[in-house]
């Protein structure tokens, strides 16, 4: 239990995907012009996040690493089909995305609607594959770290992206430079914020 | 963004041509000016010698991608366009992470993930959406090698200045002399780490903006 909170608390504010690794960089710009909409895809992202990751665990476990084809017979512990880890993940990412759209239309209408157009956006959010990636590289023992890692890795998400949206909105009343207006401003503030989520680093779970 | 272009008569370098390949350079940069492809990219810009590599690797799948779906454009049923452009260029990452794992074994290990992100950057996507579809293979071609050369020009910019300043290397060797460090230079901590690399590409910007003064941003 206490293995799952540590792991949660890391991919949120130390191992954040924006501000640490740049991941999902495209929609955090492009989305974070006001709060509500960023807010919206920070929930969507949580969500996905949420499911993709264990399934793609599942998956790499059960089918793609070396040796994982064993329960289907003892001809089939050699196999190895890692090499078709991406093309794999990223189609259970699409697949997911659309069946997760097609269950939130089905049962909660108003949800749909404030997701509205993030949702079929997410399927190619870096932040998504990335995480995928990162689970499968830093070998979590079981599916319930693995799902900690997922939900967190959203919820840092959400933190960064409400953050700048938040931030953005206020700078719009102040005189910037106008050759940094917009885009220039916006990176060197996610700077600044990815200096201060460095705070910590330093910190031991 | 659905240029068409006619050139069934043209030379293989014409004007139009040569556009395609220097404008998205200069002008109409992918990073500072379309807003596509920051992703997952920054993080390897540490050092200059991975991003090179992944800069090539970048140039190799999306010139490729998008001669491959513009070769395909007339077959490729309209609904189901996104899934097999995400195939095409998943199958090329996978041919390009393998040969890296094959020759470059460490390079490999340094990039870790980003290789498999190359899937996800959103130059590549938009690309083969505003152009690829609509146009014959050669000047998809070009536009996909120049918009990750645009791409890849970024990349090594910054890589370069946060080698430079952050290790005072330049591909491993070394660039500020011995004599510096015996005055009292020291190498700046804090080029290496994450934040800087948005430092600098806001920079970028910057200077790019300031040079060229219609791409300011009026809102």
């Amino acid at each position: 239990m206490e293995e799952l909170v540590n792991i949660f608390v890391r991919s949120i504010f130390i191992d954040n995907l924006v501000l640490a690794y740049f991941l999902g960089m495209c929609s955090y710009l492009a989305v974070s012009r006001t709060v509500k909409t960023s807010i919206g895809l920070g929930f969507a992202v949580i969500f996905v996040l949420g499911i993709t990751v264990p399934i793609n665990y599942l998956i790499e476990n059960y089918l793609l690493g070396r040796g994982s084809l064993s329960w289907l017979g003892p001809g089939f512990a050699e196999v190895d089909l890692s090499f078709l880890t991406f093309i794999m993940f990223i189609a259970v990412i699409a697949s997911m995305v659309q069946l997760v759209e097609m269950i939130i239309e089905k049962f909660s209408p108003t949800l749909h609607n404030s997701l509205g157009i993030f949702l079929p956006l997410i399927a190619v959010n870096c932040a998504i594959l990335g995480s995928s990636l990162f689970m499968q590289e830093r070998n979590y023992a079981n599916l319930a770290e693995v799902a900690s890692f997922g939900l967190g890795s959203g919820v840092g998400f959400f933190l960064a992206i409400a953050g700048i949206a938040a931030i953005r909105e206020k700078i719009r009343y102040s005189n910037v430079l106008p050759p940094l207006r917009g885009l220039g401003i916006a990176f060197i503030i996610t700077g600044l914020m990815s200096i201060a989520f460095m705070s910590f680093m330093g910190i031991e779970l | 963004m659905s240029e068409n272009i006619n050139n069934n008569k043209e030379p293989l370098f014409s004007y139009k041509n040569k556009k395609l390949l220097s404008n998205p350079i200069g002008k109409d940069n992918p990073i500072t000016i379309q807003v596509l492809g920051i992703c997952s990219i920054l993080a390897v810009t540490v050092q200059l010698k991975p991003s090179l590599v992944l800069a090539i690797s970048v140039v190799a799948v999306m010139g490729l991608a998008n001669v491959i779906i513009s070769l395909l454009r007339n077959t490729i049923p309209q609904r189901i366009r996104i899934i097999v452009q995400l195939t095409v260029i998943a199958s090329l990452v996978i041919i390009v992470d393998q040969v890296l794992k094959a020759y470059m074994y460490d390079v490999s290990r340094q990039l870790s993930i980003f290789v498999g992100l190359i899937i996800t950057n959103c130059i590549i996507m938009g690309r083969l959406e505003g152009f690829a579809l609509y146009n014959k293979a050669w000047p998809s071609f070009l536009d996909g090698i120049g918009n990750a050369a645009g791409y890849g020009a970024i990349l090594l910019a910054v890589a370069a200045v946060r080698e430079l300043f952050g290790a005072g290397t330049l591909m491993n060797v070394q660039i500020i002399p011995d004599i510096f460090y015996r005055i009292g230079y020291e190498n700046n901590g804090l080029f290496i780490l994450p934040p800087m690399a948005l430092i600098t590409v806001g920079v970028i910007i910057w200077i790019h903006r300031s040079r060229d003064k219609e791409l300011i941003d009026a809102s």
